[in-house]
């Protein structure tokens, strides 16, 4: 029987792994420590790591994030915990004025090499300022990596990839899956020992010939839902793209599929204006235009605030019926 | 209530029509069975025959105009009849009507709904009619830019295609279902590019007719996927024509049928046929398909083009029902009158370039048939008698096509053996 694990325990194992690989990983931010982190992602690290590779702070993002950001310019590797992403607001000159823009502000001799984690969107009714969906502000500065997977597998192997990467790495979680389970093999089943997932891979989630649903994070369970309705019930065969990571992206993944179905719908939980899928959008009519029979369409939240009122939360949000609608009027 | 009268089916695989040219005006009066309008199938122009008896009130479709199976096309009012005021709305009632319902399931990929085009009919001799597409090159056509990559690529003129996108947008399935040239339905023709010609203002540029559609998609597909061997025999045909000239002088005092050469050369074939079955066959793919039955198609030159109606189970008629029969089915091409059934059912083709002072010739093979029989007229020409003087005799040439993939030469070659026999003994097709 394969390994299931959640979502929550793929984070907490690669956190516990590079925290073994490396003496300078140390993860701070709000009750990480001894509380077991306010989502339980840290649960028995600091009973295994202790004090000083598990840090506590206090409830000041501008204040923790700082210092990690200090302390990575120094050699330390943090890995920081935002209670709820949405507090990036709090922290934003720390992460575009000084994390992203430090090796450029030195001459290339300043690395930061930090990681930014936490519980992002909406979906469990915490209301507008505690459902942020931010990675299209955060893909939108030089300088930074943007990941955001979709399930355990990915989380775990892409976590384990940032926290060695020497970029300052804004690594978004979906609150809303943090309790579902996937197959994740032990290290020992594996060939190498380890899941270890490179930034800026895309992944096939789904092979499929006439549309290609294109999304990151909890979306792409949206599209795959959508893409079983689609077959079902409407006979038409939708590949899921799973973007992964959105700085550096894999171009080349989205539009091979494009190419190859001709059709493309972007799905996010992120608001619709300037989203990630207006980019990605425009990368496919620029470059493979004559591949087009159709146009190229999005799927967003509801371009307002996050709504307190789960039902109505719930369709704020994208749902696979609307991606099954939206593909239903260019198929 | 007035009469609605709708596009009819006839062709058993049309899903439209066009509306070639109406032979009623508004306010004719009509009876039932009056033809009214010639109707352009898939497979040829026909006569339309009105269901009802009355008035013409009102000609809905402008003749060229192409529009789905059963959609309103006439209004007829019965005697005495005051035209309705409501007539507007009864049109459009009958237009939804008649709509398809929406499918609920999507054809499987890449079978994309087959869309046909609006092909204007024949030009009538009075004003061009107007047609609902814009001469091309300068109408906007809305087409996604692959259909527009892909329609490039094989030459087919979007302007002659209807989109089945969101909005009447051309699609790639649209482009693909096309025939290079841009016909409706049929099989796929190979993507090559096609070579299109240049020309100027002072040139004419006539849009093709339905039938000259098939006739190119099917003998492209003919002269392009079938491995064509020809074969080619001069035959003795003076016996034949005094045999000919006997028969007819008899019947010119009888009052009987007058034969043509041709009614003989059918009834060899037909004989010979029979006495080489292999050649009453179709590839099928993984299989030969040997008919039972000769289905003899006989190729009739039209005003506009060609026809291949069939004589069916030709084997079992006389030299003069086969006379009758050709006389019939030639009679039914030149007045449009042909059916699609007169279509079907054919096994092998004969082809008489005869009357056109044509010596010889190699016919393109009638899909899906696997030979085709070329006849060239009747010359008299030097021949070497059996006493070995050169002296003056009647002679014809006889061509086969044959499918390879059927056929083989030795074959073919019996056939036409068994055909040399029978018109150099032509008494031998009456017993």
């Amino acid at each position: 029987m394969p390994r299931k694990i959640t979502y929550r325990d793929a984070i907490r194992e690669a956190l516990d792994e590079e925290i073994a690989r490396d003496p300078m990983v140390v993860v701070m931010g709000e009750e990480v420590a001894q509380y077991n982190g306010a989502y339980k992602v840290t649960q028995g690290l600091w009973d295994k790591w202790g004090d000083k590779r598990l840090v506590d702070t206090p409830i000041s993002e501008a204040g923790f994030i700082g210092m990690g950001v200090g302390a990575s310019m120094l050699g330390v590797r943090p890995v920081m915990e935002l209670m709820f992403w949405s507090f990036y607001t709090v922290a934003w000159d720390q992460i575009v004025n000084n994390a992203a823009m430090v090796r450029y502000m030195s001459g290339g001799k300043i690395n930061c090499p930090i990681v930014i984690r936490g519980p992002a969107n909406g979906g469990t009714s915490v209301g507008a300022t505690h459902s942020h969906t931010p990675e299209n502000i955060m893909a939108s500065v030089p300088g930074m990596k943007c990941v955001v997977p979709s399930n355990a597998y990915d989380a775990k192997g892409l976590m384990k990839a940032a926290i060695r990467d020497n970029d300052p790495v804004m690594f978004m979680e979906s609150t809303v899956l943090y309790g579902e389970s996937w197959e994740v093999p032990s290290n020992d089943e594996l060939p190498n020992g380890e899941l270890f997932i490179p930034l800026g891979l895309a992944d096939i989630k789904r092979e499929g010939t006439d549309i290609s649903l294109i999304a990151h994070g909890r979306a792409v369970i949206t599209c795959l839902e959508a893409a079983r309705i689609l077959e079902e019930e409407h006979g038409i065969s939708a590949e899921v793209v799973d973007v992964r990571s959105i700085r550096p992206l894999d171009e080349e993944t989205i539009l091979n599929s494009v190419a190859k179905t001709h059709r493309a719908i972007y799905v996010e939980e992120g608001k619709p204006f300037c989203g990630v899928g207006a980019q990605i959008a425009y990368s496919i009519q620029a470059q493979i235009f004559d591949e087009l029979d159709a146009p190229v369409l999005r799927v967003n939240s509801l371009d307002a605030p996050a709504i307190y009122s789960p039902p109505l939360e719930a369709i704020q949000l994208p749902t696979a019926d609307v991606v099954v609608a939206k593909a239903l009027s260019i198929c | 209530m007035p009469k609605i009268i709708e596009m009819p089916k006839l062709s058993d695989t049309m899903t439209e029509g066009t509306l070639a040219k109406w032979t009623v005006k508004e306010g004719d009066k009509v009876t039932t069975g009056q033809t009214i309008a010639d109707v352009e199938t898939d497979k040829a122009t026909m006569e339309y025959a009105s269901p009802f008896e009355g008035t013409v009130l009102k000609l809905i479709i402008e003749p060229g105009l192409k529009v789905p199976l059963n959609s309103p096309i006439a209004v007829i009012l019965e005697e005495d009849e005051e035209a309705p005021a409501n007539l507007d709305e009864l049109i459009a009632k009958a237009k939804a009507a008649s709509a398809p319902a929406p499918k609920p399931e999507k054809p499987a990929a890449g079978s994309g709904a087959k869309k046909a085009v609006s092909a204007p009919g024949p030009r009538l001799p009075s004003a061009p009619q107007p047609t609902r597409r814009a001469a091309a090159g300068n109408a906007r056509v809305k087409a996604s830019p692959l259909a527009k990559k892909i329609a490039d690529e094989r030459g087919v003129d979007l302007t002659t295609l209807d989109g089945s996108g969101p909005g009447g947008r051309i699609v790639r399935a649209d482009v693909e279902n096309a025939p290079v040239g841009g016909a409706s339905g049929g099989s796929r023709v190979a993507a090559t590019p096609a070579i299109r010609p240049t020309y100027g203002p002072e040139d004419e540029r006539v849009a093709t007719s339905s039938m000259r559609n098939i006739i190119a998609e099917r003998l492209l597909a003919s002269k392009t996927q079938i491995p064509h061997f020809y074969l080619q025999m001069e035959v003795d045909a003076g016996p034949l024509m005094e045999f000919r000239a006997h028969l007819n002088a008899s019947n010119e005092k009888s009052g009987g049928n007058k034969y043509t050469v041709n009614d003989f050369i059918l009834k060899a074939v037909i004989r010979a046929a029979q006495a080489q079955p292999a050649i009453n066959a179709a590839w099928d793919g993984d299989a030969i398909v040997k008919f039972k039955s000769v289905g003899l198609s006989v190729a009739i030159a039209i005003d506009d083009g060609l026809v291949t109606p069939v004589i069916k189970q030709a084997e079992k008629k006389t030299l003069l029902e086969i006379s009758q029969s050709v006389k019939d089915l030639a009679g039914k091409a030149k007045n449009k009158k042909l059916s699609p059934d007169d279509f079907a059912g054919g096994t092998i083709t004969v082809s008489n370039l005869g009357a056109f002072g044509i010596d010889q010739f190699a016919a393109i093979i009638n899909p899906p048939q696997a030979a085709i029989v070329a006849i060239g007229s009747i010359r008299n020409a030097p021949v070497v008698n059996d006493k070995g003087q050169i002296v003056v005799g009647q002679r014809m040439w006889v061509g086969l096509s044959g499918d390879h993939r059927v056929v083989d030469g030795a074959v073919a070659a019996t056939f036409l053996a068994e055909m040399r026999k029978l018109i150099e003994s032509p008494a031998l097709m009456l017993v």
